[in-house]
């Protein structure tokens, strides 16, 4: 079944969500990727206010190609969210609530969703052509000097993404591999953390 | 003796960074089309089906397969008796990289500084420019857009001699499944064993910019190929990491030879957005 939603996401939205959900997200979101988080976290360590109201919004991990003429966007698919967890823990203080990227999170961030409360969702990387088509409207709305890096404000509809990390503490990856897995490994597997 | 025109180079390098991020090579695809047969987890085939889905859109709107358009790396192989004209190599070969990502509404994804500094330099130059010598009058580019997704994955050892062909598929192995979906699978490998530890990441990033399904030319390497891409194939990571037999669609390995007391190894993913474009005078 697949599950419709649009951010603000309230603790009613979220404790629905479980990993594995296939979830349509409709509405605005932000972008913001790794030049963009080292600034929040610097503004908010400084106690100045945030650029966006990141309060029960939904940050999308993308530096979009530029839009060709005609185009709201470029190609828009999502990047490593790991890059972006030595970030998190401020930003799900002041309130945000879902991430969007690809890949999986260090254990660490997965822990801090089920403390804050917050989502991770995975889209299909490196079909940035394909998902650009959900993407309606797009605005800088911050950083406009970091190019690709910039933060946007998006109109999404029927944005489509997979629940990878839920308020339970749940994985996706660690369950979708075992089912597949059909070799003996001699190592144990760590998953990378962010320095 | 062959001459090159260093304008007719710019151009070359311009309508490769373009076509190279707007259409995948169509063997590429045969080998998109076979994981599809092959695989039996349902996220899996659904990946494989947006995969399939994004290229054809691309390719019919010009739009890039993926927003990270990379970093361009350019590998191009002189002959001897080669004469270049008209100005600075390296120069016409940056020019033409700045024109193609400009021109082709490509993201512009290079940074001046990786520390101090990190300002993006706006035209994605420079490129990442190897050349090397070669006998006759050969004049070939081969160049690849590089995202950095399947590049942050990337490992290299300095193993023991000692360590043997078990050691190798061991690190191989370690570097695929703990990357699981960061680098976007299905995957491609590129192997580089042997050289020193400055080569052997070279070897890897060579290994890659081969063609799909080359195999190396000593049978013992060529069956190394065959049996990692097996292996790999059974680690259950599938494509986007989500479970499946699907992980990667070819492994090649370059090697050197070495000291007597190394064993360099260096393991280079790419994602399935694999863009690798020609060009031969």
């Amino acid at each position: 079944m697949t599950k419709k939603i649009s951010p603000p996401l309230s603790d009613e939205i979220l404790s629905e969500l479980k990993i594995g959900d296939k979830v349509l997200i409709s509405g605005k979101i932000y972008t913001a990727r790794d030049a963009a988080h080292k600034r929040f976290v610097e503004a908010i360590n400084k106690g100045e206010k945030l650029p966006v109201d990141l309060r029960g919004q939904v940050i999308y991990y993308v530096g979009p190609t530029p839009a060709k003429p005609g185009y709201v966007i470029g190609s828009a698919g999502p990047t490593t969210s790991i890059r972006m967890d030595s970030y998190m823990e401020p930003l799900l203080k002041i309130g945000l609530k879902g991430t969007i990227g690809k890949g999986y999170r260090s254990w660490s961030v997965v822990e801090l969703l089920k403390k804050y409360k917050a989502v991770y969702f995975i889209a299909t990387g490196g079909v940035g052509a394909l998902l650009s088509k959900k993407i309606k409207s797009a605005k800088v709305v911050a950083y406009e000097d970091l190019g690709p890096e910039a933060v946007m404000e998006l109109q999404v509809e029927d944005f489509p993404v997979i629940v990878a990390n839920d308020i339970y503490g749940g994985d996706i990856f660690e369950e979708g591999v075992k089912k597949y897995r059909e070799i003996t490994l001699p190592f144990k597997i760590e998953r990378i953390s962010e320095v | 003796m062959k001459i090159v025109r260093v304008e007719d180079v710019e151009e070359a390098i311009r309508r490769l960074s373009m076509n190279v991020n707007y259409f995948i090579n169509e063997d590429l695809k045969e080998y998109y089309k076979n994981a599809l047969s092959r695989e039996v987890s349902d996220s899996g085939k659904e990946v494989l089906n947006q995969i399939i889905e994004n290229v054809e859109l691309a390719a019919r709107e010009q739009l890039p397969i993926c927003q990270d358009t990379g970093v361009s790396i350019v590998y191009v192989e002189i002959g001897q008796d080669v004469k270049i004209e008209g100005g600075s190599l390296y120069d016409a070969i940056n020019r033409g990289v700045s024109r193609g990502y400009k021109e082709g509404y490509l993201r512009k994804s290079v940074v001046r500084d990786p520390l101090f500094n990190r300002v993006n330099t706006g035209d994605n130059t420079p490129a990442m420019i190897h050349v090397e010598l070669v006998p006759g009058d050969v004049f070939r580019i081969t160049f690849m857009a590089k995202g950095t997704g399947a590049e942050n994955m990337s490992r290299l050892a300095m193993l023991t001699p000692a360590a043997g062909v078990k050691g190798v598929k061991e690190f191989v192995l370690k570097t695929v499944v703990e990357a699981g979906p960061n680098p976007c699978p299905p995957i491609v490998v590129g192997v580089g064993i042997g050289g020193t530890f400055d080569t052997v990441g070279w070897l890897a990033k060579k290994a890659l910019m081969r063609k799909m399904g080359s195999r190396h030319p000593d049978p013992n390497y060529a069956k190394l190929e065959l049996e990692l891409l097996e292996e790999i194939n059974k680690l259950g990571v599938g494509p986007q990491g989500l479970g499946g037999r699907v992980t990667a669609l070819d492994v090649r390995i370059e090697t050197a030879p070495c000291h007597i007391g190394a064993l360099p190894l260096a393991v280079n993913l790419d994602c399935h957005a694999h863009r690798v474009g020609r060009w031969e005078l």
